[in-house]
């Protein structure tokens, strides 16, 4: 296979900060972002040559992103696997600037899933409306009133089942995370939280109760990737894709293992492409739309044995300072989430590898070296993981 | 039955032999014969082996609580008033789980590994639903 590492970076990102949107449409949002993510790389209109997007909206394809923002683009890819589908992105973005396709790619993403009034983790099936179901597998899962939160929330009984973790363990990844949001101006809750404030709220699907549950938000945000040649002369220091890996998990017919998602699958190649360790990451990003989907992804990314994961997410070990700082931008329990909070994870690794926060609590230390992963559907089903680990010189 | 507003499923082809016998009350489940692996949901090829020598097989309806939640908030009509609920998959004596509500008990006392048995809902004159209740 053609070397990977370091084929593309990423040289522009902007955060649509608005978590309440009203009087704009997606297709502002993101045109806002993809101009404010070019000025940041010192690119322009005519430099984009790949256009990525995702989006909950059918309506809001790529296709009429390139209409709103009159772009002709050459490489176009809409891959929609749920809210990890911006670290498919990247990971499609790299290999097409490494196969000489393109040079310059744009990724980008907004929702009004607040001003919307989406019930994005308790709408159940009418969420979607009032949609005549899918033969399969819809017929065989959507007459029992599932929803995004019950899908998690049946893998942390799972979870708390086989290796006796505690609501109190995911309260402290609920907790963490708070903290981190404190730091951040533009974050939506800020107020600091305590493990019993998380495990006396209400349930929302036992045992995930309300803090264990990632907020609704508007927003949106753009990422700019370009090649090596390209990245040495933009504005801003490259952050480097060093390795990138994929996953679908589903059912397998009834008879896979639920309990291990899809990052077990989608970090191997991700860290043998970029040659690191675990021991080498000194931030991660993980997509936090519930507590449990934290716990999960940090023991089948190896960052702890499975099982493991509730001794693991104590003790401060994921509060900056601690040994895996994660979502220091207050991740999507606390900071935002529009529905697909993936684009988020890249803007705030490649914020840290910047180090763009020297001289203030919110960065990490001599950060060198983060990790991107992006969960989308929902464990319990069906899901996609996708791992990014990104680098500075 | 007139007022059942919860989805309803969409029958094809591959999955007719399921609700008809749904309808009279035995739950099929399907079976390959080139590699002798049991599947769900049911489909038109076997998603191990992806023969087509597929069977149907009458299932013993009994099973145990793989995994379950008790779902406080669900904004889909028919299932907004029927909270709090047990979602939950159930695994089948034959090895595979499927998705289903425990019912006629009390969601407190569902537990994982609990014994459970196959029972019938009609919805309307052509549909009738799998549910769970504690085995008997």
């Amino acid at each position: 296979m053609v070397d990977l590492k370091k084929g593309a970076a990423i040289v522009g990102i902007h955060e649509h900060v608005t978590r309440y949107a009203p009087d704009k449409s997606e297709l502002q949002i993101q045109g806002e972002s993809v101009i404010k993510a070019l000025e940041d790389a010192g690119l322009a209109k005519k430099d984009v040559e790949g256009l990525f997007t995702a989006s909950s909206s059918v309506r809001n394809s790529g296709m009429n992103l390139a209409d709103y923002l009159n772009l002709y683009p050459k490489y176009v890819d809409n891959t929609t696997v749920g809210g990890g589908s911006f670290e498919f992105h990247l990971s499609h973005a790299l290999t097409a600037i490494a196969a000489g396709r393109i040079n310059c790619a744009v990724i980008t993403y907004s929702s009004l899933a607040r001003s919307g009034g989406v019930s994005v983790g308790t709408g159940g099936v009418a969420r979607f409306g009032h949609p005549r179901l899918d033969p399969s597998p819809d017929s065989f899962e959507e007459l029992y009133g599932l929803t995004t939160v019950g899908l998690y929330a049946m893998i942390a009984q799972r979870h708390m089942h086989l290796y006796g973790t505690t609501s109190e363990q995911l309260a402290e990844i609920a907790v963490a995370i708070r903290k981190h949001a404190s730091m951040n101006p533009e974050a939506m809750f800020r107020d600091p939280i305590t493990v019993d404030m998380v495990v006396n709220a209400r349930v929302i699907s036992s045992p995930l109760h309300l803090l264990d549950c990632c907020l609704i938000s508007d927003g949106g945000g753009a990422v700019v990737v370009a090649s090596p040649e390209l990245a040495r002369n933009c504005k801003q220091r490259p952050v480097w894709v060093l390795g990138v890996g994929e996953a679908i998990a589903h059912q397998g017919a009834g008879r896979r293992d639920l309990i291990y998602i899809a990052a077990k699958q989608s970090h191997e190649p991700a860290f043998a492409m970029a040659g690191v360790t675990h021991q080498d990451i000194d931030m991660a990003m993980i997509y936090d739309s519930f507590t449990i989907t934290v716990l999960e992804t940090l023991e089948d990314l190896g960052f702890c044995k499975k099982g493991e994961g509730g001794d693991f997410v104590s003790g401060g070990r994921l509060q900056i300072g601690g040994e895996l700082p994660i979502n220091t931008d207050g991740g999507g329990l606390s900071s935002n989430h529009p529905g697909m909070r993936g684009i988020f994870l890249l803007l705030e690794a490649t914020r840290q590898l910047r180090h763009q926060f020297e001289g203030t609590p919110r960065q990490v230390e001599n950060c060198q070296v983060a990790l991107c992963h992006g969960t989308g559907g929902a464990l319990g089903s069906r899901h996609s993981g996708g791992t990014v680990i990104l680098g500075r010189d | 039955m007139a007022d059942w507003n919860k989805p309803l499923p969409t029958i094809s082809g591959e999955t007719k032999p399921y609700w008809d016998s749904a309808r009279r009350g035995q739950l099929m489940i399907q079976k390959c014969d080139s590699c002798a692996e049991y599947q769900f949901y049911p489909r038109g090829i076997c998603a191990n082996c992806w023969s087509n020598d597929i069977k149907w097989h009458q299932a013993s309806g009994k099973g145990t609580v793989w995994t379950f939640t008790v779902t406080y908030q669900n904004r889909t009509p028919g299932f907004a008033e029927d909270v709090p609920y047990v979602l939950a998959l159930v695994e089948l004596e034959e090895g595979v789980r499927m998705f289903t509500n425990i019912v006629e008990c009390e969601p407190r006392d569902v537990k994982i590994g609990m014994a459970v048995e196959v029972t019938f809902v009609q919805a309307n004159d052509q549909i009738s639903i799998p549910y769970f209740k504690p085995a008997g």
